[in-house]
């Protein structure tokens, strides 16, 4: 028993931690700034807790909870990511008065919920895990609680996020029913295509899981949160739940539904084309960066489903690798956002970058830098992500999907050309003020340092998302 | 008289799951009445798994639908919440009226 509490530690130290930093918020007046430093330490730890725990695969509670490489190189990413999207947003949640103490503790807890649902290995584990993050996520959307759009973004998640689950419940029951377990590894013993209610719960269980990526077409939700949250939200959004959500995904392909592939994999090749060709196409006619963004996340989750509907291993971990630089990718354009800084307002539409480039060159390049990775322009970091992909999909021999994955690459590359227009050859309209955000700035950096020099260790980064599936 | 069997439930299950999936794409009205649509899919969601349960002798669907039943209960609580908020910045709750971002 004392063995197993030594393998859940970290889920064990993040929820104390939740605890104790909320009892410090209720009772210390004008707590944001210790609440927000105390909740990234409290992340640092978590990961070196993680990193110091082995990799070996191991099951408990009824072999409910699984640890393996797998799912601690998904806490870590899970956990980086949201460190830079919290310390790269700080300064911007200060000025548009969010820093109610609530806020990262909230964040928090949708980590602890992330953590269940990529550990694990049962369906009341996975949904409760599922729960614990989607109830925090509506409530950040909606945390700017006294503006009207803010709010609105949080009605819809909550509206549709809750159908999502319902559906992706119901499958759930009817896999319990027709599998007699709610058990991964005992569900896949049980699964072949002649269990034709069981098929039919896959399918339920699917459509919720794509909702929770933002797959066309479960992808109403995305554009109208993404624009009405607070940025600093948005990038969270963007950014976090995508990564456990892909880790979900991977897993129900790989452990409960390997044996009825091909029941699984047209309906997974369907949602990538078609979230391709709507993110390529619906971004072209954006003013709002945000909204733009939005529709470039639901095109790259089409991409990093192109890479799981290979059914294979190789395209799994092509899939890993596309979301590890998405995530990166993403905070460095989001952080961009937070430098655009002007009488104290944030800018947010493509307009207010016309010709930036003349008086923010350092902004500049570093838009540059991250859309063009974005695009998947070599030698980039956004290039070798979307190789990966279309290097196993071909390996599958499946030609269509990678000729509409190539297409709608060039046609995404007109939006993100577009805005690389705006900011150097257009006119220069508002000069932003000479920001003190330094996180910020560190963030774009980082960023922008990884994808240009991926090209340098690209096999480095291959040879260890491939060690995350050898058990 | 007719012996009521595992598939009675699981069509009730499915008649109150579509009522609720229904309920939430035909209302034009009020956002409560989603939010009445959302706890009816849970619902159904339960009856099929004690039915499962019962039928297949097995324990863990019943402890499955206390968890929903829990989760059910916070969703509602934070629905609600979220609905509070919007109509003090808004004055309405009508689904109609919650279009301020399009595109």
């Amino acid at each position: 028993m004392i063995f197993n509490l030594n393998i859940l530690f970290p889920e064990i130290f993040l929820s104390l931690s939740i605890f104790i930093i909320l009892m410090l918020g209720v009772f210390i007046k004008k707590s944001f700034n210790i609440i927000f430093n105390l909740t990234s330490l409290i992340i640092i730890t978590t990961i070196v807790i993680i990193l110091s725990n082995s990799n070996n695969e191991v099951k408990i509670f009824l072999d409910s909870f699984t640890r393996d490489a797998f799912s601690n190189y998904f806490k870590i990413l899970i956990l980086v990511s949201s460190f830079f999207v919290l310390n790269s947003s700080k300064t911007f949640i200060m000025d548009n008065k969010l820093d109610k103490f609530e806020y990262p503790i909230i964040i928090l807890l949708s980590i602890l919920g992330m953590f269940f649902m990529v550990s694990a290995n049962d369906l009341i584990l996975f949904y409760l895990g599922l729960e614990l993050q989607s109830l925090s996520l509506y409530i950040l959307a909606s945390i700017d609680r006294d503006n009207l759009r803010s709010t609105e973004s949080g009605i819809k998640y909550f509206v549709l996020s809750a159908l999502s689950s319902g559906l992706l419940l119901y499958g759930c029951s009817l896999l319990y029913g027709f599998t007699g377990s709610t058990n991964f590894d005992l569900i896949a013993d049980q699964l072949y295509k002649d269990n034709k209610g069981a098929v039919f719960a896959m399918v339920f269980i699917l459509v919720g899981l794509a909702f929770k990526v933002s797959a066309v077409p479960f992808h109403m939700w995305t554009p109208d949160v993404y624009e009405g949250a607070p940025t600093s939200i948005t990038s969270y959004f963007a950014v976090v739940p995508k990564v456990a959500g892909l880790a979900l995904l991977i897993k129900f392909m790989f452990i409960p539904f390997s044996n009825i592939l091909l029941e699984w994999q047209t309906i997974i090749i369907f949602l990538s084309i078609a979230s391709m060709i709507l993110g390529a196409v619906a971004a072209m006619v954006q003013k709002n960066l945000k909204r733009l963004l939005a529709y470039s996340s639901i095109g790259h989750i089409g991409y990093a489903l192109a890479g799981v509907a290979t059914g294979v291993i190789s395209g799994y971990q092509s899939a890993i690798t596309y979301i590890s630089i998405y995530v990166i990718m993403n905070i460095g354009a989001f952080s961009c956002l937070y430098l655009l800084k002007k009488d104290g307002q944030y800018k947010e539409n493509i307009s207010d970058l016309s010709g930036i480039s003349k008086k923010h060159p350092i902004l500049a390049i570093s838009l540059l830098i991250i859309l063009f990775s974005l695009a998947g322009v070599p030698p980039l970091g956004g290039f070798f992500a979307k190789f990966y992909v279309f290097a196993s999909v071909l390996e599958q021999k499946m030609y269509p999907l990678a000729i509409i994955g190539l297409l709608t690459t060039v046609m995404s590359a007109f939006y993100y050309l577009k805005i690389i227009k705006t900011v150097y050859f257009d006119d220069s309209v508002i000069s932003f003020e000479s920001t003190k955000n330094k996180s910020a700035q560190f963030s774009v950096l980082v960023s922008c340092v990884i994808l240009v020099t991926f090209f340098l260790y690209p096999s480095i980064f291959n040879n260890f998302v491939t060690s995350l599936f050898v058990n | 008289m007719i012996e009521i069997g595992l598939g009675h439930y699981l069509s009730l299950g499915a008649i109150i799951f579509f009522l609720g999936v229904i309920g939430i794409f035909l209302n034009r009205k009020n956002v409560i009445v989603i939010l009445m649509s959302i706890e009816l899919i849970l619902l159904a969601v339960n009856i099929n798994l004690i039915s499962f349960s019962i039928f297949s002798n097995d324990i863990v669907g019943q402890i499955f639908t206390m968890l929903i039943l829990t989760v059910a209960a916070a969703e509602a609580a934070i629905g609600l919440a979220i609905i509070v908020v919007y109509y003090r910045n808004r004055g309405s709750i009508r689904v109609e009226d919650i279009h301020g971002m399009k595109g």
